[in-house]
């Protein structure tokens, strides 16, 4: 680049002191932002990306420190100033957002008064200029109405609204630099989209740059000009984002793509990664990516790999190519011969009766009010859910966070209390059986959680953990059959039975899951409630668990209702879907039908907001305005008439019935008859 | 029989102390086993304060448990016939014999040769006079006491102080030593990092706390037999020997008190919290109600009842001891009952949350019985609170002790506490001249203890509260 960078950034280093050896946390990192541009930092959890960005800031916790390297803004070397300047710098010319909106505001002040702050601080207006100023930003970030807005109270506002409070509030002097962190992980999927349109918007008429971290590659295909991959530390590949997403060069990166379920093909396995990313207080002499690589060359793990070119303007730290700049791009290895099995396997599922039935279920909360706890209303959160789950096949269940997926989940499992309706499993309903009758049907049902860290007792060893289901439902005869059950469960879903002696918190993420699937499986159920099982986890470890579920289900002929607000996940698991709408069912049918061919608008809108990671793909047009309405009170008519594009005037008056599309879809939208 | 010239005499709050003695060492193996357990006990040793606190607080344990071994001596015999004593005596008394027999009249200064009173003395040639007489036991040994008093007590203070410092200094090697064969290194280098304060465990904390002990208690050892350190009290009994006997009612109460609150708090806060609904209900109104009386009404109302039991059963209670022993107890579980609401309360707000976390759903999928979730879930779980609960309600409960005591319905009359120093020191602060020593011994002993426990209880709570442990790995 001939012009001078707005932002550039040699060898930085920070490192962090606790018990033991320092982490580096942050090794030799280098890049340049232009002005007006976006660069996007992806990686996954613990490589180091927030460390950089809170780096460049001067926002370390105490324990860490930066020690050695150069930020330069248009030539001014951060890292250098007195702390008095720093306060300057940050807010005015550098601006930070951070994932989690709900944290970041002070919960008692109105968001006026947070934004005003912001503004008197950095710019020389008072008074009046102020509060106008503040409406104006407000309504930058396309706030409605929001000279009403500004006196309400961050509990008012919803998760993107937040957030749009949070850019407002880094936009109030124009900053040269915007540092986004991951700025819609805590978002769903439809509100990410209008998030990411505004950002998009905003820099495009402040001629700010950006500096976007993230792990999703949709994101950063969406959203940036420029891209660096980072791992255990160091940026190892750097390019344009177009030429990246054509050939990602590094095998680490061309990893993470093949492990995008979206990318394989619904019968293939997930390319995983094995292993775990290094501890950081290694010293390394090599390329850090090395014992995971599987491409790895006998100098790998002697010699660190320096930068080489491999196209236009884009680089990547790896050996293979030091020679030649253009290899042959390897190719993921075919799976498809077990993609034909498992194919071949499903061919041979259908037509089997419906293992568990879900009929018309009902989960209300109540509200109680005043002195006497009286029922004032109540929260609908599961409001007449139908689902067939059939043996050996995947039903997927999706929806935006507040729709009442994991309540259906929970309520067919009794672990909240249904209000009506009937869950049939072999003929009896689970939900009339008294609690001795319960114990033994619950068996059949198991239950997969989202959080691996809070799923598992800390306090408890794995293999008594995994004994627990054994022993409370009197499966296996005798501790020494238990114990064999254990060491064959743990063997089963990858890990060595010598680990039954430890406690939880010696294992990672995608350990821990699996050691929640084990427990599943122990007393050996038909079906098991997958509630979002691998959102918490890092995309090469939810390969790992996405590919570990399949195998299972193909082995042992398991059913999965799977939770999930991940369409590509569902698109990739399931054989049936369901979306869900506040409580309510609203297109059902078969993956293809569903997913490619959508009728119901909040299923198209849904699809549209989830960026895909090919900065080619058209952008989606239809763009879900609003958030979830609350379930205490859902709209008259169809729930989604006041978000719906195409909605017109009865919809605002009559719940839509289920219209059937064909032998296997079913929507319910006034707009869809069938003609 | 005739074996031993005394018999042993377990009280009721011996068997509970030695029990709960018994119970510390059961959880101490059974944690130094398990890492999790393990690991905030290592973080408590690793605090500065924690360890200097520790080590003062032992000091005052070791003398509450001296004071909690009792037995009758046996009497010379009479008429051939074996006989033991009607009073009880613990091994404390033993050590400091001298301290309790060696009795003067009534007041006397802290180290002063002659009585705080003027009396009329006879003098040999049968003229009387007022003035002060000479301590029976008080720097008796002193032939001139104008003179010689002041070189006496600052030689005997030095003798001591060197004595102690030696002591301390064998201890400081020994330690060194200890230190250089763990880690492997050599005795020099060991000493050096202990010095520099580089070693895991802050032995250098533990060394200053342990010097400033003997720099005190040195010189008290060395002129406690010849004087009285801490003065006498109006039936000239030795203040220090007092305060020392006090030691063993506040910890008895600071400990007992809390274990009788210990079940009401967990099994109801647990219950609480994991039932919900009319289960919480009812618990929560129990608390609240109880806690909207005022606490001291309560245990005098219990103490009286309590009192005017003994009186008319005067004959399951043979002695003085056994009578103030079961006072000291029934005022543990009055106090224990009525205390334990706090504690249910942040128990109550833990299970809530606890029990919407996976592995309890989890748990519930495989359909785990209540009591079992609650056993091995739960209860592991709020054990940081309990923990960090005992050690603070500690020092909470040894000044509650000396409040109700002065109020009057705390322990016995008869058993020395700091409760009862302080009662009888409001009429000696009213005389004329002032008679201060009893109440300033009395404050120094238990700022001490329960200073060293709150400073203790602190690092607990450091260590215990996942919170703040893991703000402090993050940053």
């Amino acid at each position: 680049m001939s012009t001078k960078p707005l932002l550039r950034v040699r060898d930085l280093r920070t490192q962090i002191h606790g018990d033991g050896p320092p982490v580096r946390a942050v090794d030799g990192v280098s890049f340049d932002i232009a002005a007006g541009e976006t660069f996007a930092l992806v990686g996954e959890s613990g490589c180091g990306k927030s460390m950089t960005a809170l780096s460049l800031m001067r926002l370390l916790p105490d324990a860490a420190t930066i020690t050695g390297g150069v930020v330069e803004l248009d030539g001014q070397n951060l890292l250098v100033l007195p702390e008095s300047q720093m306060r300057d710098v940050r807010g005015r010319r550098v601006a930070m957002i951070f994932q989690e909106p709900g944290l970041s505001l002070n919960p008692v002040m109105t968001i006026g008064a947070q934004i005003a702050e912001s503004v008197s601080r950095h710019t020389a207006l008072s008074g009046a200029a102020v509060d106008a100023r503040v409406i104006e930003l407000l309504d930058a970030v396309r706030m409605p109405d929001a000279a009403r807005r500004v006196n309400e109270y961050p509990f008012q506002l919803s998760g993107g609204m937040k957030q749009r409070v949070m850019i407002a509030m880094a936009l109030a002097c124009d900053p040269a630099l915007l540092i986004a962190d991951e700025p819609t992980t805590a978002l769903d999927v439809t509100v990410q989209a209008q998030v990411l349109e505004l950002l998009r918007d905003l820099q495009r008429s402040h001629g700010m740059a950006m500096l976007l971290i993230t792990h999703d590659l949709g994101v950063v295909a969406q959203m940036a000009q420029q891209v660096a991959v980072m791992y255990a530390g160091e940026i190892i590949e750097t390019g344009p984002v177009q030429t990246f997403f054509k050939g990602p060069a590094h095998p680490y990166s061309r990893k993470l793509f093949d492990s995008l379920p979206e990318r394989a093909g619904r019968n293939r396995m997930l390319a995983a990664i094995p292993g775990a990313v290094p501890p950081l207080h290694r010293l390394f002499t090599g390329c850090r990516f090395a014992e995971r690589c599987d491409r790895v060359l006998p100098h790998c793990a002697g010699t660190l790999p320096a930068w080489h070119v491999v196209g236009d303007e884009h680089e990547a730290r790896c050996h293979l190519y030091a020679e030649v700049a253009a290899q042959t791009a390897p190719g993921a290895e075919s799976t498809a011969d077990q993609g034909a099995q498992i194919a071949a396997r499903r061919a041979q599922d259908e037509g089997s009766g419906a293992l568990l039935q879900v009929k018309d279920l009902q989960v209300y909360f109540p509200i109680r009010k005043g002195l006497l706890q009286r029922v004032s209303g109540h929260v609908r959160a599961v409001d007449g859910v139908t689902l067939d789950i059939f043996p050996g096949r995947t039903l997927g269940l999706v929806g935006e966070s507040g729709c009442g997926k994991t309540t259906v989940g929970k309520g067919l499992l009794r672990l909240v209390a249904p209000t009506g309706g009937q869950v049939l499993l072999g003929g009896a309903d689970f939900l009339a059986l008294d609690r001795k009758a319960l114990r033994a049907r619950r068996r059949d049902v198991q239950i997969i959680f989202q959080d691996p860290y809070a799923s598992l007792n800390p306090r408890v060893r794995i293999g008594d953990a995994l004994e627990e289901g054994l022993l409370a439902l009197g499966v296996g005869a005798g501790a020494a059959d238990r114990q064999q059950r254990i060491d064959a469960l743990l063997t089963e879903v990858g890990l060595s039975p010598d680990i039954k002696g430890r406690y939880p918190h010696e294992f990672s993420g995608g350990q821990r899951q699996r050691i929640a699937i084990a427990r599943a499986l122990s007393v050996e159920p038909q079906l098991i409630v997958c509630d979002e099982p691998t959102s918490a986890l890092d995309v090469s470890v939810q390969a790992q668990i996405l590919n570990l579920l399949k195998r299972l289900q193909r082995e042992k002929g398991l059913a999965y209702l799977f939770i999930s607000h991940n369409m590509s996940v569902i698109d990739y698991m399931a054989d049936e879907v369901a979306v869900m709408y506040l409580g309510r069912i609203v297109e059902q049918g078969s993956v293809d039908d569903v997913l490619r061919a959508p009728r119901h608008p909040y299923t198209q809108s849904l699809l549209a907001a989830v960026p895909a990671a090919d900065p080619q793909a058209a952008r989606p047009v239809l763009r879900l305005a609003g958030d979830l309405p609350s379930p205490v009170n859902p709209p008259s008519g169809c729930h989604f008439h006041p978000r719906c594009a195409v909605a017109v005037t009865h919809c605002a008056s009559v719940y839509p019935d289920a219209q059937r599309l064909s032998a296997t879809h079913v929507a319910r939208c006034h707009l869809c008859k069938q003609d | 029989m005739t074996l031993f010239p005394f018999r042993f005499e377990l009280l009721w709050t011996d068997a509970l102390v030695w029990l709960l003695v018994a119970a510390i060492a059961g959880y101490a193996a059974y944690a130094s086993a398990r890492p999790h357990l393990r690991a905030p006990w290592s973080r408590v040793s690793r605090s500065a304060s924690g360890i200097a606190a520790a080590v003062i607080l032992a000091t005052f344990v070791l003398a509450g448990l001296l004071d909690s071994v009792h037995y009758r001596p046996l009497l010379p015999p009479q008429d051939g016939k074996l006989a033991y004593a009607t009073e009880v005596r613990s091994l404390l008394d033993r050590v400091l014999e001298p301290l309790r027999v060696k009795r003067e009249k009534t007041y006397s200064a802290p180290l002063a040769t002659h009585l705080y009173a003027k009396e009329t003395l006879q003098l040999p040639d049968g003229r009387e006079v007022r003035e002060f007489p000479r301590l029976r036991h008080g720097g008796a040994h002193l032939k001139d006491p104008a003179a010689d008093r002041a070189g006496d007590i600052a030689l005997r203070g030095f003798r001591g102080l060197a004595v102690a410092l030696l002591l301390w200094f064998t201890a400081a090697v020994a330690l060194g030593a200890a230190v250089a064969q763990r880690s492997g290194i050599g005795i020099d280098a060991a000493w050096n990092d202990i010095w520099r304060g580089r070693t895991a465990v802050p032995w250098r904390a533990a060394l200053g706390a342990l010097a400033v002990l003997a720099v005190i208690a040195g010189p008290v050892v060395a002129l406690a037999p010849h004087y009285h350190v801490f003065g006498t009290d109006k039936v000239g009994q030795d203040v220090l020997y007092q305060a020392l006997k006090s030691i063993r009612t506040g910890m008895v109460i600071g400990t007992l008190a809390t274990l009788v609150m210990l079940p009401f708090a967990l099994v109801l806060g647990v219950m609480a919290g994991y039932f919900k609904g009319r289960v919480d209900d009812m618990i929560q109104y129990l608390y609240t109600t109880l806690s909207s009386i005022p606490g001291v009404l309560l245990i005098a109302a219990a103490v009286l009842m309590m009192q005017v039991y003994i009186e008319n059963h005067a004959a399951l209670f043979p002695t003085t001891e056994i009578r103030a022993d079961v006072r000291l107890i029934a005022l543990c579980v009055i106090l224990g009952v009525t205390s334990w609401t706090g504690l249910c309360r942040l128990l109550r707000g833990e299970t809530l949350k606890l029990r919407e976390l996976e592995y309890i759903q989890a748990a519930h999928a495989f359909g785990v019985s209540h009591w079992r979730v609650m056993m091995r879930h739960v209860m592991p779980n709020v054990m940081h609170i309990v923990m960090i609960a005992l050690v603070m309600d500690f020092s909470g409960l040894v000044l509650a002790e000396a409040v109700l005591s002065y109020v009057g319905v705390g322990v016995d009359p008869s058993m020395i506490s700091f409760g009862t120093m302080i009662n009888s020191a409001r009429l000696e602060m009213a005389r004329e001249p002032m008679v201060w020593w009893s109440l300033a011994a009395a404050f120094v002993f238990m700022l001490a203890l329960v200073l060293a426990a709150n400073i203790f209880a602190d690092a607990v709570r450091d260590a215990f509260d996942p919170r703040l442990v893991r703000a402090g790995a993050a940053a």
